[in-house]
């Protein structure tokens, strides 16, 4: 199958990323492209959304647990049509409705306000209670970062989850390796992350997420698993798609200067 | 004053009825549902309630999720484990995010007793007012809870509520009107008023009759909502009576005592003694011995009071 539409859409995604962290001055540009491609797979093929109502009843829901990585989340929404790209560019601006981490009540398609890292996972598990009981036929979406396992509360939703065989209910684990102090290996071992989230009783899948064909498939096999939730840890690259941040710890949380942000677009080649 | 009823069994109570309405309700618990009494819920509306096991902070973000496709949630701990251990995460997934859930917190303050100063929270309802947009209420008696957690259910916002392990006795009647935000003059006054809240208004209604005895004509003023703040009664009693107590089983530290300061010095700044757990961790023993111990009964009321100049 030809995945070059997304591919490209993808491109569009990180050259929204780079431009509206290059005006703010500050931001997290690293984890923003290596979540890139799962962000677009979900909100151009994978999730039943209506950026004309944004609150329409039995929606998929996505929540960037990783809340930092807002940019990512911003720019897709912006392609997406929810609202204006130059509106993203205000990012972190004093009054701006786009703020350091997405705030639910300031951004249509923003499903939960995110930014202290577990508490959206956490909130996800109860979104997927919530439908359930409401008989909402809508899918849950959280993604997290690898450096975000290593929060207690993560766990704690990780048993509940399996607890109440919330299968509607699917995670993605951005694992770049990397997060602020290094790789993860050196600052607090998370691995192995298959083994943690098998033994907590959770559907496990692992991926290679730039792959958009892998991608695809791994939705479809958590949308096939019933009474259990589904794990889906991508295999990433943090800065994907810019050489000169791919890998580097350093690209984390800082912004690129107007001459970086220059190459980097054009080596990303997409529209924004 | 006959009848005695702890806060929390109140809450049991009301949670059952307002379940039977309401069937959005929710109700989590993380393992304590036999204590905090959302068991009586559980048994009623098994389909409904959420034990998350031992998991305050998954529980409360959760709570959360839950809230925010349309449920109203009570999600229930012991006061501790909730305002303290789940603070941060009650603050931005549920503050922040204006999430529809009622935070119910029972074994508050040095009546938890036994279990000693770890379970001994003075430290709540500092913590949850300095939350935007929290409401944050502290029931005196069973009926004044009953009526409290209704109207808290009823509106759609994050509220914290107070509930304690100890039976309290019950002096508000069914019919009393019992308003979120007012408070209540239980008894009128013109040389002092007492302003209590939770099980310290039972307090002041002893020490009021005692020194009544001594000729002193005590206010007593029970403020069940510490956020909104009813600054008007308070205001006013100060210009009326000129001196001021405030008792609660909490911290002197950021609780009813600082919340009355603070309206007290913008706008009638009058003497103000406050009574409640000074600035030290509790211990084990029975409530009782606790409360005096520590500084919490009538007496302590009386003593500030006659500290006045009274």
């Amino acid at each position: 199958m030809d995945y070059s539409k997304f591919e490209q859409m993808a491109a569009n995604v990180r050259t929204g990323v780079i431009k509206a962290i290059a005006a703010a001055g500050s931001g997290h540009p690293g984890g923003s492209l290596s979540a890139a491609d799962i962000v677009t797979a979900l909100y151009f093929n994978e999730m039943n959304i209506d950026p004309s109502n944004p609150k329409m009843g039995g929606r998929d829901r996505f929540i960037l647990s990783k809340g930092h990585a807002g940019p990512v989340q911003y720019a897709a929404l912006a392609l997406r049509g929810y609202f204006r790209h130059e509106d993203v560019l205000t990012l972190r601006k004093l009054g701006s409705n786009f703020q350091g981490h997405p705030n639910m009540h300031e951004v249509p398609g923003i499903e939960m306000s995110t930014g202290s890292l577990g508490q959206g996972f956490a909130a996800a598990g109860g979104m997927a209670i919530g439908c359930k009981l409401s008989g909402d036929p809508g899918r849950i979406y959280v993604l997290l970062g690898d450096g975000e396992l290593q929060e207690g509360i993560v766990w704690e939703a990780a048993m509940s989850a399996a607890h109440y065989h919330l299968d509607n209910l699917c995670a993605i684990v951005d694992w770049n390796g990397l997060q602020i102090d290094g790789k993860n290996d050196d600052v607090m071992k998370v691995a192995p992350i298959d083994e943690k989230f098998k033994a907590f009783g959770w559907n496990v899948v692992v991926i290679n997420g730039h792959d958009f064909g892998e991608i695809f498939s791994a939705f479809d096999a958590a949308k096939a698993c019933k009474g259990k939730p589904t794990v889906i840890i991508a295999k990433t690259h943090k800065g994907r798609g810019v050489s000169f941040m791919e890998d580097q710890a350093g690209w984390h949380g800082k912004a690129p200067n107007a001459e970086e942000a220059e190459a980097a677009i054009k080596e990303l080649g997409g529209e924004f | 004053m006959a009848d005695k009823m702890a806060t929390r069994q109140a809450y049991g109570q009301v949670l059952v009825e307002i379940g039977a309405k309401n069937k959005d309700l929710v109700v989590m618990d993380a393992d304590l549902s036999k204590s905090t009494m959302t068991a009586e819920f559980a048994n009623v509306y098994p389909d409904r309630f959420f034990n998350m096991g031992i998991a305050e902070t998954n529980m409360y973000a959760a709570a959360a999720g839950i809230a925010h496709t349309g449920k109203t949630v009570c999600a229930s701990t012991f006061a501790m484990f909730a305002a303290g251990r789940a603070f941060e995460i009650i603050r931005n997934s549920i503050g922040y995010t204006k999430a529809n859930v009622k935070i119910c917190a029972t074994h508050a303050g040095i009546t938890v007793g036994e279990d000693g100063a770890t379970h001994q929270t003075f430290e709540d309802l500092a913590l949850m007012r300095t939350i935007p947009g929290m409401t944050v209420v502290n029931p005196s008696d069973g009926v004044s809870a009953k009526e409290l957690i209704r109207q808290c259910v009823d509106m759609n916002g994050p509220c914290y509520i107070r509930l304690g392990r100890a039976a309290v006795p019950t002096f508000y009647a069914e019919d009393d009107e019992i308003v979120l935000g007012q408070g209540n003059m239980l008894r009128g006054g013109r040389d002092v008023t007492v302003i209590a809240t939770g099980i310290m208004v039972a307090e002041a209604m002893a020490a009021a009759e005692e020194l009544a005895g001594k000729g002193i004509d005590v206010r007593v003023i029970d403020i069940h909502t510490i956020k909104p703040l009813d600054e008007e009664i308070i205001i006013r009693a100060a210009e009326q009576t000129g001196k001021i107590v405030t008792a609660e089983e909490h911290s002197v530290i950021g609780g009813l005592g600082s919340a009355v300061a603070e309206v007290l010095v913008k706008n009638c700044p009058v003497p103000v003694r406050m009574v409640g757990q000074s600035d030290t961790f509790g211990e084990s023993g029975k409530p009782d011995q606790l409360k005096e111990k520590y500084g919490m009964t009538a007496k302590d009321i009386v003593h500030a009071v006659h500290s006045l100049g009274l």
